[in-house]
C-alpha cells in the first residue's frame, strides 16, 4: 500500500470509532461539547504519530518478547508530554477533558496501531497511517459532539444556532445521550456502509 | 465509617464507572456477550482494582511526592498495572489452575482496561486515604461487574429476536446502556 491509502484508510473505510469500534471511553465521555470532542481528537493525534514515528524507528531494536511494554512507555511518555503542554496552554480544556488526558495512554487505537501497523512498517508509512486514524478518530468525535452539543444546547461551538425558542433535550449533554447519540450514528453509519458497499 | 458506606455506594450505583464515568467500556460492549464469562471478568479486574489502588496509592506517597516525581504519575502506574496483571496471571495459575482456566483470555486484557487505570488517578485526584482508596477501587469495580452482567443478562435474550439490519452488534449494545445509564441516575436520590 502507498503512503496516501495508509492516510486516508483512518477516515472512512477503517474508521477507528464507527467502523473499528476502538478508543469508546473518551469518544463517549469528553463529546458533550463539541470543542471538547476536537480537543481530545487533536490530542490523541498527537500522541498517535509521535508514538508511531517512534515506533517505527525502533521496530527492529526493540526485541519480541518485550514489544508490548516498551511500546507502552514510549506511548505513556508523549501522552505526559501531551498532559504538561495541554495544562500549560489550553488549561480550560485540560479541566474539561480532566481524567482522560492521562488515560489516552490505555486507549486502544494507540497501543493497536502501534502493533499491528508501526511495528511492521516503514516510517513514513506508519505517519502517514498515524495522521489518518487520528484525524479520522478526531473528525468522529467532533461529530459526535457536534450533534450532542446541538441537541442539547442548541449551539455549535458555543455558537448559538437553533434560537433562544429552542428546548434543549437535556438528556444529550449527559451520560445517557452519549450511549443514545452514539448507537444511534452508528446504525446511520452502517446503513451509508452497505449502501455505498463498504464492506 | 458514614465516609465509607458513601463511597462504596457512589461507586457502585450512583457514578457507576461503566454507564456513568465512561471507564471501561471496551470490555463492557466486548465481553457482555453471556453472563459467565461476565462474572468471570468482574472477578479478575475487581482482585486487579483492588491492588492496582493498594499499590499505586504507596507508590505516590511513598515515592512519587517524596522525591516530587508526580509528573511520572501516569508512566509509573501503567507500568504496575501492566505488572500486577503478569503477577496476578503467574499466581492464579499456580494456586488454582480451575480458576485461570475460566478467567484464561481476559487476565492480559484487564491491563487497558481503563477503568483499572482510571481509578488509581482518581484515587490520587480526589485525595484519598489507603482504606478509602482501596474501598473505591473495589467499589467501582464491583460496579464495573453490575453493569456487565445486567448487559450480558438483556444481550442473552436479544438474541431470540428480531433487530433491523443497521443495529445490530455495537449500535443496539450502545442504545441499552444508554437505557440502562437512564435507570442507573434513578440512584442519585439516594444520598
Amino acid at each position: 500500500m502507498n503512503v496516501m491509502s495508509n492516510f486516508s484508510k483512518g477516515f472512512v473505510k477503517e474508521n477507528p470509532v464507527f467502523r473499528l469500534v476502538l478508543g469508546m471511553c473518551p469518544t463517549l465521555a469528553v463529546t458533550g461539547l463539541a470543542a471538547n470532542g476536537l480537543g481530545m481528537g487533536l490530542s490523541t493525534t498527537a500522541v498517535l504519530v509521535s508514538s508511531n514515528l517512534v515506533i517505527a524507528v525502533l521496530r527492529k531494536a526493540i526485541p519480541d518478547k518485550i514489544r508490548i511494554p516498551a511500546f507502552i512507555i514510549i506511548i505513556a511518555t508523549f501522552v505526559t508530554m501531551v498532559d504538561m503542554l495541554l495544562k500549560a496552554y489550553q488549561p480550560g480544556l485540560h479541566s474539561q477533558l480532566g481524567i482522560f488526558v492521562p488515560l489516552i495512554v490505555v486507549n486502544c487505537i494507540i497501543l493497536g496501531r502501534a502493533e499491528a501497523f508501526a511495528s511492521k512498517n516503514s516510517v513514513t508509512n506508519s505517519i502517514a497511517d498515524g495522521l489518518g486514524m487520528g484525524l479520522g478518530f478526531t473528525v468522529a468525535l467532533t461529530l459526535l459532539g457536534t450533534v450532542r452539543e446541538l441537541l442539547g444546547n442548541g449551539t455549535i461551538f458555543s455558537v448559538n444556532i437553533l434560537g433562544s425558542g429552542y428546548q434543549p433535550f437535556k438528556v444529550f449533554g449527559f451520560p445517557p445521550g452519549a450511549f443514545i447519540a452514539l448507537g444511534l450514528m452508528m446504525a446511520l453509519m452502517n446503513m451509508l456502509a452497505k449502501k455505498y458497499k463498504l464492506e | 465509617m458514614a465516609n465509607i458506606i458513601t463511597i462504596f455506594f457512589g461507586a457502585v450505583f450512583i457514578n457507576n464507572f461503566v454507564l456513568s464515568r465512561f471507564l471501561g467500556i471496551c470490555p463492557f460492549l466486548g465481553v457482555s456477550k453471556k453472563v459467565e464469562t461476565s462474572v468471570g471478568m468482574g472477578m479478575a479486574v475487581t482482585f486487579v482494582m483492588g491492588m492496582a489502588s493498594l499499590v499505586t496509592w504507596l507508590l505516590e506517597y511513598y515515592v512519587l511526592v517524596p522525591n516530587s516525581l508526580e509528573y511520572l504519575r501516569t508512566i509509573v502506574f501503567i507500568l504496575v498495572i501492566a505488572s500486577l496483571v503478569q503477577f496476578v496471571e503467574l499466581v492464579i495459575r499456580k494456586v488454582s489452575p480451575t480458576l485461570y482456566q475460566a478467567l484464561g483470555i481476559f487476565l492480559p486484557l484487564i491491563t487497558t482496561n481503563c477503568a483499572v487505570l482510571g481509578v488509581a488517578i482518581l484515587n490520587i485526584q480526589i485525595g484519598y486515604t489507603l482504606f478509602e482508596a482501596i474501598v473505591f477501587g473495589v467499589a467501582a469495580a464491583i460496579g464495573f461487574t453490575l453493569a456487565l452482567v445486567i448487559m450480558a443478562g438483556i444481550r442473552e435474550q436479544l438474541e431470540l429476536v428480531f433487530i433491523p439490519e443497521h443495529f445490530r452488534g455495537v449500535s443496539l449494545a450502545l442504545i441499552i446502556a444508554g437505557i440502562l445509564s437512564i435507570a442507573f441516575t434513578g440512584f442519585q436520590g439516594m444520598m
